[in-house]
């Protein structure tokens, strides 16, 4: 199961790193702490009419985390924090086993579904991004 | 005498229900429970089945009877103390935070409480809310480049101002066992209070505390082979005589009325409402196995198994050790590093060989910054491992390397 749950696609998202940086001027900035091994991510977030334009992050954590943090900066543009907080639902409901893949670039992360001490690990970035939202609202 | 791991395994129900391989090095977290604490807790469960302290039904009684026998047992395991210097609680840490209460009268400003980098977040943060609460200042004694608790930097701190000193016994990241018993002499000469966590230590063997000459001693019965639910705070009857009450309710109490109650005599002042009752019964009777063992003998083994670990990771590339190198100052607890691989994720894989190590903080974050990582890799080794477990994880940390790169 664990090998499986290392498979390539992952092990190259988390490769890849898209997004991985600073901004020079970020309108806003989240952090986001996994209390469970001290992972942590900060994103910097430049919006435009309430959309994101402009994702980068900062992400110290496991390879599932590094591959989501890769893919939610390739998901988040174009997205209100509202729809990221939804696709932040949808993705825990998806990993407990309820309901369709959000997107299908999460698809990659299926076989995490059946390890639920790790599904925290890929959201930690998208509840970074749902975090956006719960700002605006307050 | 040699160890026959085969044997000793007969007495740990696990080893038959887990499909091999099973190599279980997360004791450090929860040791495996003991077939006399299992059946203790299923025939209090079962057939016996009645609240304590209170009824005055043949069961009830039996039931009080028992509860009582446990605690002698446990009073045995800490090298004969009074029974009644036996508080049960949930496990360490309500102990500590008991421990943490009832030393707070002699706190406030000007008063210290010493507590070292080595600790467990839960001998630490009880003595930072109590000294958020009395206004005493918290002050860390460092540790050593290795992971030990730096005896003399402890010594220096010492003075009047100090009330309390908390240190844990063994730390569960580092492994390294302190010297209590030079801790306690200097505490004991400026007047102040050693409280002690001995949830990693007690494992490894009988612990005379009245010998160590500390004051407050806690441990946690599902990591010494007992059930999870039940825990001690040992504690000198002098010092927690006036201790206040921690937790209100009933069994703790000589008297209520609507305006005031009275409270009874530790350690009952401390156990309040119906206790974990099963899980103490199974601690009573770990403790009472544990009494029956060779620990001479199981010292040697785990001296051995460690030495074993310890050589075979200190083989490996880009493997950083956790912890003092010589097997005579730690126990089998040794936490490491491998290369700039998650915890997480070389855990994960381990599972998959079907060797149980944890990865993360290990509740341990102050420690975590002294080494500048975030997190590490735990295996904890027990009476029950043998080479085999140890070999498992030596060859899937390359198994590791291999799928992570």
């Amino acid at each position: 199961m664990s090998a499986r749950l290392y498979h390539e696609a992952i092990l190259a998202e988390a490769r890849r790193g898209e997004g991985a940086g600073r901004l020079e001027a970020p309108e806003r900035v989240v952090e986001r702490d996994n209390p469970l091994c001290g992972d942590r991510i900060r994103l910097e977030v430049q919006l435009r009419d309430g959309r994101v334009v402009a994702l980068r992050h900062t992400t110290r954590g496991c390879l599932l985390t590094r591959a989501a943090a890769s893919l939610l900066a390739r998901l988040a543009p174009g997205r209100t924090p509202a729809e990221l907080a939804e696709l932040d639902r949808r993705l825990e409901h998806w990993l407990a086993g309820a309901g369709e893949v959000p997107d299908e670039a999460l698809a990659l992360f299926a076989p995490v579904r059946e390890v639920s001490s790790r599904h925290d690990c890929v959201r930690l970035p998208f509840m970074a991004a749902a975090a956006l939202a719960r700002e605006e609202a307050s | 005498m040699r160890v026959d791991v085969a044997v000793l395994r007969r007495d740990f129900p696990i080893f038959e229900a887990q499909p091999a391989p099973f190599h279980y090095l997360d004791s450090a977290a929860t040791a495996q429970i003991c077939r006399p604490a299992l059946e203790a807790l299923c025939r209090f469960e079962g057939k016996a089945r009645a609240n304590v302290k209170r009824g005055v039904y043949r069961l009830a009684e039996a039931a009080t009877r028992a509860f009582e026998e446990a605690r002698r047992q446990v009073a045995r395991l800490l090298g004969g103390v009074d029974p009644a210097e036996v508080v049960f609680t949930a496990g360490t840490t309500l102990a500590l935070n008991l421990a943490a209460h009832g030393l707070s009268p002699r706190l406030g400003p000007g008063r210290r409480v010493l507590v070292s980098v080595l600790e467990h977040h839960s001998n630490l943060v009880p003595w930072q809310l109590a000294c958020a609460r009395t206004g005493a200042e918290l002050v860390a004694v460092p540790a050593t480049a290795d992971g030990r608790l730096d005896h003399e930097a402890l010594e220096r701190l010492l003075d009047s101002r100090v009330a309390v000193v908390a240190l844990t016994h063994a730390s569960n990241v580092t492994g390294a066992v302190s010297d209590v018993a030079r801790v306690a002499r200097a505490v004991r000469a400026v007047g102040a209070v050693l409280v002690v966590d001995g949830a990693q230590r007690i494992p490894h063997g009988p612990v005379d505390v009245r010998r160590l000459g500390c004051d407050l001693y806690a441990f946690s019965g599902h990591k010494a082979y007992g059930a999870t639910g039940a825990g001690v705070l040992w504690g000198r009857r002098e010092l927690l005589e006036p201790f206040p009450p921690f937790l209100g309710g009933g069994e703790m109490i000589t008297r209520v009325t609507l305006a005031h109650s009275s409270y009874r005599e530790p350690p009952h002042r401390f156990e309040a409402g119906t206790p974990p009752i099963g899980p103490v019964l199974a601690l009573g009777a770990a403790a009472r196995w544990m009494m029956a063992q060779d620990w001479q003998a199981l010292r040697a083994h785990e001296e051995a198994l460690t030495r074993r670990l310890l050589a075979g990771l200190a083989a490996m590339r880009d493997v950083r050790i956790l912890g003092p190198t010589d097997v005579g100052e730690r126990i089998g607890v040794v936490a490491f590093t491998l290369e700039s691989h998650h915890p997480h994720d070389i855990c994960q894989l381990l599972d998959e060989r079907g060797v149980c190590t944890r990865g993360g903080h290990h509740c341990a974050q102050p420690l975590m910054d002294h080494f500048g990582i975030e997190a590490s890799v735990r295996a904890s080794l027990a009476p029950y491992n043998d080479e085999a477990d140890v070999d498992a994880l030596l060859e899937g940390l390359e198994t590791v390397r291999r799928i992570l790169g």
